[in-house]
């Protein structure tokens, strides 16, 4: 039942509209529309023919009649109402569109932001772990104000939840260290040290940095977003106008709750990730049990333990205060939530990886 | 009135959530060019009446006809383009947030016609103006706006292809008076020149009293009665009573009454800010 709309000009200069002057049409009538008025047809239209009219037909009708609307003829009431609804949305629809910026402009003025970014970043995370530690040691001596439950409920989420995967994950790295290590190794004849690099590697730097990494995907992000919801749903607020300190009662248990739980994660990860070594030193490469245990007796040192463990409570502190200090950003929507979750991921692993750099160069040259 | 063309027809409608039976054996009949309210208690499942009529909501039985063609019985494309004869206008407007209030406007134009770019930012910028909105809204972002710019950007979008039925979802909620009293004004107005169908549900009895032709009273898991407003209020029914009767029913018809007069005399007015 539908019909293509038509434009004719008839012989006399009139011009004709005939058809569905609808949005099925328009691109067509447009066309024409802009045709029409190039051959210097304006003014009075004779529109009984059409069939079909909306918004889209009346906007190309006021557009031919230009601003003699009572030139358009052979319309009926609804119409005639619809045509005027059109000319009086017009009228105030003259939207002048934003001048445009050149790309260079645009270019600089990103980069700029992003570099004035990290450094407000930088700035707010510094002042956010002061405010912690300042906050920290003014609920310490006062025991009625530890929030022990919260910090409970925080270590099995971050803790005691994660070792499953922060197990398995070093056990297969572990394993993977160790395979690595024995095909290089075996062409001097010297695969019997894969148990040296295995025991280095997992106890100075694979332990820790892996769980520092997983935390920071698993934890941080969601000190994030559930800081981040509470944002916006204004609960934030809430807490402060009943007379509560928003950082002492969510950010701390949860900063003491990873502080808590990640060496021992850590730890978790160091044995993890050695077992797996272990086995696939004793299934490919014809060391037995015994000869590992003894080997990694004769060589591993505590000073390389601690010298891992020294690393977890300082990735822990500086995971929570990144997630805690980006749910804080939040504002509004949850799509800002989803944004600061990322950046709170990024920023994490970020610094856990520079710091681990520093620290790396750092025991090296206190020989440690 | 004489026979009128019946554009929604839901018969024997039954939902069910789980246990919980939302509607069973609900009749509602919706006429071409009038405006139907929808009310009913907290949970007595407007909205997902109004799911069920646009096809969002699988019934679980009963027949629902949408311009008589049963909406569960469609294929894919029939059921497009049933959808494109329809606008809908959600609760919290449903704006897509990462795009501007023009390019949401422009969403259904690109995804059903095929049009050059220019002309759609014309039909944008009609519709948006239609809809009441200043013409550099259109280029913000739904986050920029506030709560009834929101509700008007989401109606340009609903009418971006120009439907024959528009859906409102409770529009005035979280307007201010002044707000809402507007946006009552825009839909009569759309109404009367674009000749639409509206189907709204609401908790505004003011947008009841001053916009609405027939009210359906929606309570024991049916339409209890659905007729012109003073034949409602008049239905012997505890719950209608109790709604209409109430000191916020009282003071919205009086509200009406007056606004009526007033508008009897100064002619047909239609407010916008």
């Amino acid at each position: 039942m539908a019909t293509q709309g038509t434009l004719t000009l008839d012989a006399g200069g009139r011009i004709v509209a005939a058809g569905d002057w609808t949005l099925a049409s328009a691109a067509a009538l447009g066309r024409r529309v802009d045709e029409i008025k190039r051959r210097g047809g304006k003014g009075a239209v004779d529109a009984s023919g059409i069939s079909r009219l909306d918004t889209a037909g009346a906007e190309f009708l006021l557009d031919l009649a230009g601003d003699a609307r009572e030139g358009i003829t052979g319309l009926d009431d609804a119409r005639r109402a619809l045509i005027e609804a059109v000319a009086k949305a017009q009228s105030s629809a003259t939207a002048k569109p934003p001048p445009r910026t050149p790309g260079i402009v645009l270019l600089v003025a990103r980069t700029g932001r992003a570099v004035e970014t990290i450094w407000d970043d930088a700035v707010a995370l510094v002042g956010f772990i002061g405010l912690m530690l300042a906050t920290l040691v003014r609920v310490l001596p006062n025991p009625r104000r530890w929030r022990v439950t919260s910090l409970f409920f925080h270590i099995e989420q971050t803790g005691l939840d994660a070792v499953p995967i922060v197990a398995l994950l070093s056990f297969l790295v572990g394993a993977v260290v160790a395979f690595l290590g024995a095909t290089v190794l075996r062409d001097f004849g010297a695969s019997v040290f894969t148990v040296e690099l295995v025991g280095y590697s997992f106890l100075r730097e694979f332990g820790v940095l892996l769980t520092a990494i997983l935390i920071a995907g698993r934890s941080g992000s969601a000190f994030t977003a559930q800081l981040g919801s509470m944002k916006s749903r204004e609960e934030i607020d809430a807490i402060r106008t009943l007379g509560m300190d928003p950082v002492e009662v969510l950010v701390l248990p949860r900063a003491l709750a990873l502080l808590l739980s990640m060496p021992l994660l850590t730890f978790i990860a160091m044995i993890a990730g050695i077992f797996g070594g272990a086995l696939v030193c004793i299934f490919s490469l014809d060391i037995s049990p015994g000869m590992f245990l003894q080997r990694f007796h004769d060589t591993a040192q505590a000073r390389h333990f601690w010298v891992g463990m020294s690393k977890a409570p300082l990735f822990a502190f500086l995971i929570a205060a990144i997630g805690c200090l980006e749910g804080f950003k939040v504002s509004g929507s949850a799509e800002s939530v989803g944004e600061h979750t990322t950046s709170s991921v990024v920023q994490s692993i970020f610094v856990v990886i520079m710091i681990d750099a520093l620290a790396a160069i750092f025991f090296m040259k206190l020989d440690l | 009135m004489s026979e009128r063309e019946t554009i929604i027809e839901v018969r024997g409608l039954r939902n069910q959530f789980g246990a919980q039976v939302v509607h069973e054996n609900l009749d509602l009949d919706v006429y071409k060019g009038e405006i139907l309210g929808v009310v009913g208690g907290s949970g007595s499942g407007k909205s997902v009446l109004l799911r069920s009529i646009i096809g969002l909501n699988r019934p679980a039985a009963g027949s629902v006809k949408l311009f008589g063609r049963e909406v569960t019985e469609l294929s894919d494309a029939e059921r497009s383009a049933l959808e494109q004869r329809c606008g809908v206008l959600f609760q919290n407007g449903a704006l897509f947030s990462s795009l501007t209030v023009a390019e949401n406007v422009m969403v259904p134009l690109r995804e059903h016609h095929d049009l050059p770019l220019a002309l759609m930012q014309r039909l944008a910028a009609l519709k948006i103006a239609l809809a009441g909105l200043p013409a550099d809204a259109g280029a913000k972002y739904p986050s920029q706006l506030s709560g009834g710019m929101i509700k008007r950007a989401a109606l340009a979008r609903s009418l971006a292809l120009d439907p024959d039925v528009l859906f409102l979802d409770e529009p005035t909620a979280g307007l201010d008076p002044i707000g809402a009293a507007a946006f009552d004004a825009l839909i009569l107005t759309l109404r009367e020149s674009l000749g639409l169908t509206v189907f709204l549900i609401t908790h505004d009895l003011d947008t009841l009293y001053t916009i609405c032709d027939r009210v359906a009273v929606l309570a024991d898991k049916r339409v209890l009665i659905a007729d012109s407003l003073d034949k409602v209020e008049r239905f012997d029914e505890p719950w209608v009573r109790e709604y209409f009767q109430g000191p916020r029913g009282r003071a919205a018809e009086h509200a009406a009454a007056v606004s009526g007069e007033r508008s009897a005399v100064s002619g047909k007015s239609a407010p916008m800010p």
